[in-house]
């Protein structure tokens, strides 16, 4: 880990802090780091400064202070336009749930980083872009015609977090962020869901920042951090704020 | 063409709203465009009415009192000019032809008009159209008489009809020359103009029907002149109402009215018809101005009708516009979603209404025609109705900017987060 530089992590966030205009601090973390191909479990409650953490590193958010590095490029240092680009380019998102887009078709989902990113595009083996979706989604468990000709909307929650996740590692994003993509499955499901998840991030070598509050996945990932022992804005605070 | 591509699926996602928005803005352009082809087909019908004619020569009063009774056979001359007068011009050297025009009598509500048989030669409409024959052919014996469409249509004459010339314009008269009855020798074919209200008859037959009247009565029975008997007369007018001028070169046309006009033995008024329409047209123009711009603020209320539909998706579609910034759509692709959303809606409203405009034209043509004498062209877009179109689309387009840049403030706050 002493080897680790913003040069060559996934994710680098150096003294990074971020407050809203007029409101103190909701996020100050001194250090925090993700290996490339590393697997890391943020444990973050609600309140915990979360959304505003995954939003630096989405690059929606500008720190009010401090770095995030992702594989090298300064995030701080780009344009809003160049930040939106980089985050096409090299990051796939997983949300809680209502990942989709109601009017498009399953593939049409999964293909939709391809639209917006025509570096995700390229590294598409072949560039058939149909037979990469179609090759994710079976990896992760909807494999079979059927589900293609589906309205999304008439998924199970289950298999639409699993489009979700084909959506997100089409193209091989370096860096998986998934925000609490299994709390609206049942226990079994989100077992199932997470190797599958995992496995494929193997396969394309992704490193993967799984959020969730839920400690008892911890233990299949490469590291856990509490997103409480790493924001130096006491949890405690932020609370109080939150309730007064 | 992404975002064309995702603003055409997000929009048949929404296909109710969006129907029921394009059909407003159809209606509403369906009526925009209506009354434009109203206003052009009433405007060139106007000045269809008289063509190939230089000059219009009666006594001296307004141009468009003028105007209005020799062409539209509206209202009276105040008074007449005499035969010496109209025969010193008529036989000027720079005057190619002249048709005199002698009118005060009526049948049945049409007009009557005596002329020579030089009206069907010279007179023009419509650009250079002239006058044709559905049936029969000029007059050519004292009691001969040629009609319109329009008085053959509704009195439902034909050739060989006889009619009974009333004295006045009265639409019923009690005063009638049924001594001097006329035949129909000839049905014109329909013009869209006053010829098709009106009886045409010879000038002698103007003064035979008259030459035992005095006074707007006719004479006692003893000294009554037969039909026959007129036929012996001579029966050259004292006076005509007003007269058409065919000038040899068109570049002596101001001259030739500037001499008439200065004619010292008698009042006379020279009037250009092409000058005295448009002056016209300027005043009967103001209605179909009002009728305009009420159609205007129709299309207005049709893209403010898109602009609420818009703007009450925009919080239904928060998360939709976050999942598109997850995948690398920055704000100003969420703003140019929307304004390419307003943008196909009023396009597709725009030829929709364009459907639905040729399509009431085209059911109402034959009605239009033949109630109101009417002809509603369809014809293609001319450059003006494009304009009109093309200002409306790019409306809409600069109104779906007040939600775009809502959304793209939501975006912006929004972030990753997904609101439900």
């Amino acid at each position: 880990m002493s080897d680790l530089s913003p040069e060559n992590a996934a994710i680098a966030a150096e003294n990074l802090s971020f407050a809203w205009p007029g409101k103190p601090p909701v996020i100050d973390i001194e250090r925090f780091y993700v290996e490339r191909g590393e697997r890391v479990f943020l444990r973050g409650p609600s309140g915990s400064g979360k959304s505003t953490l995954l939003g630096l590193v989405g690059g929606v958010l500008t720190p009010s202070r401090g770095r995030i590095h992702l594989l090298g490029t300064d995030l701080t240092a780009l344009s809003a336009a160049g930040r939106d680009r980089f985050r096409g380019d090299h990051l796939g998102f997983i949300f809680q749930m209502f990942n989709l887009i109601p009017y498009l078709g399953v593939l049409e989902n999964v293909l939709l980083p391809a639209q917006f990113s025509s570096a995700r595009a390229l590294r598409i083996p072949g560039g058939d872009l149909a037979a990469e979706g179609c090759r994710l989604l079976a990896a992760l468990g909807l494999g079979g015609d059927d589900y293609l000709s589906r309205p999304v909307t008439e998924l199970s929650i289950g298999q639409q977090q699993r489009v979700a996740a084909a959506r997100a590692l089409l193209g091989r994003p370096e860096i998986i962020v998934a925000d609490e993509p299994t709390s609206a499955l049942d226990h079994d499901a989100r077992g199932d869901f997470l190797q599958l998840l995992m496995a494929e991030c193997r396969t394309q070598g992704a490193s993967l920042l799984f959020v969730s509050h839920d400690t008892s996945l911890g233990a299949m990932f490469d590291r856990v951090v509490s997103l409480a022992d790493i924001n130096r804005v006491a949890l405690g605070s932020t609370r109080a704020a939150v309730n007064a | 063409m992404k975002t064309l591509q995702l603003a055409w699926r997000s929009l048949r996602n929404r296909r109710t709203t969006a129907l029921l928005t394009i059909s407003a803005i159809a209606v509403s352009v369906a009526l925009l465009l209506g009354v434009e082809k109203m206003r052009s087909a009433a405007r060139e019908g106007f000045s269809n009415t008289v063509s190939g004619v230089d000059l219009i020569v009666g006594a001296r009063s307004g141009q468009l009192n003028l105007l209005l009774y020799a062409v539209f056979r509206v209202g009276d001359a105040t008074a007449n000019v005499s035969w010496e007068s109209y025969q010193k011009i008529a036989r000027h050297p720079d005057v190619s032809w002249t048709i005199p025009i002698s009118l005060g009598d009526s049948h049945r509500g049409f007009r009557v008009m005596g002329t020579t048989p030089d009206y069907f030669r010279h007179y023009r409409f419509a650009g250079d159209r002239e006058m044709r024959f559905a049936s029969g052919k000029p007059f050519a014996d004292l009691y001969d008489a040629v009609i319109g469409a329009d008085v053959a249509a509704q009195l439902g004459y034909q050739v060989g009809s006889a009619i009974v010339i009333a004295h006045g314009l009265g639409n019923v008269s009690f005063a009638e020359h049924e001594d001097k009855p006329f035949t129909v020798v000839g049905v014109l074919e329909r013009t869209g103009t006053p010829i098709d209200r009106t009886v045409h008859v010879g000038l002698q037959a103007i003064t035979a029907i008259h030459i035992d009247w005095q006074s707007g009565m006719q004479a006692l029975p003893g000294a009554r002149v037969s039909a026959e008997q007129a036929r012996a007369l001579d029966l050259t007018p004292q006076s005509i109402t007003a007269f058409m001028v065919g000038m040899e070169s068109k570049v002596m046309t101001f001259t030739m009215q500037r001499a008439i006009n200065e004619y010292r033995q008698e009042p006379l008024l020279a009037i250009i018809p092409g000058v005295a329409l448009t002056q016209m047209w300027n005043l009967v123009g103001i209605a179909d101005t009002a009728l305009m711009i009420v159609a205007a603020f129709v299309v207005l209320a049709g893209l403010l009708g898109m602009l609420t539909a818009i703007l009450t998706s925009l919080n239904e579609r928060r998360r939709e516009m976050a999942i598109l910034r997850s995948v690398g759509a920055g704000p100003r692709h969420v703003f140019t979603l929307l304004v390419t959303e307003a943008g196909l809606l009023a396009s597709a409203g725009v030829a929709a209404g364009i459907a639905l405009c040729y399509g009431l034209i085209f059911a109402a043509q034959p009605v239009l025609e033949r109630r109101f004498g009417i002809f509603l062209d369809p014809g293609g877009l001319r450059s003006y109705d494009l304009a009109i179109l093309g200002t409306i689309i790019l409306a809409a387009i600069l109104m779906g900017a007040l939600p775009a840049w809502r959304a793209y403030r939501n975006t912006l706050s929004d972030g990753l987060t997904i609101r439900v």
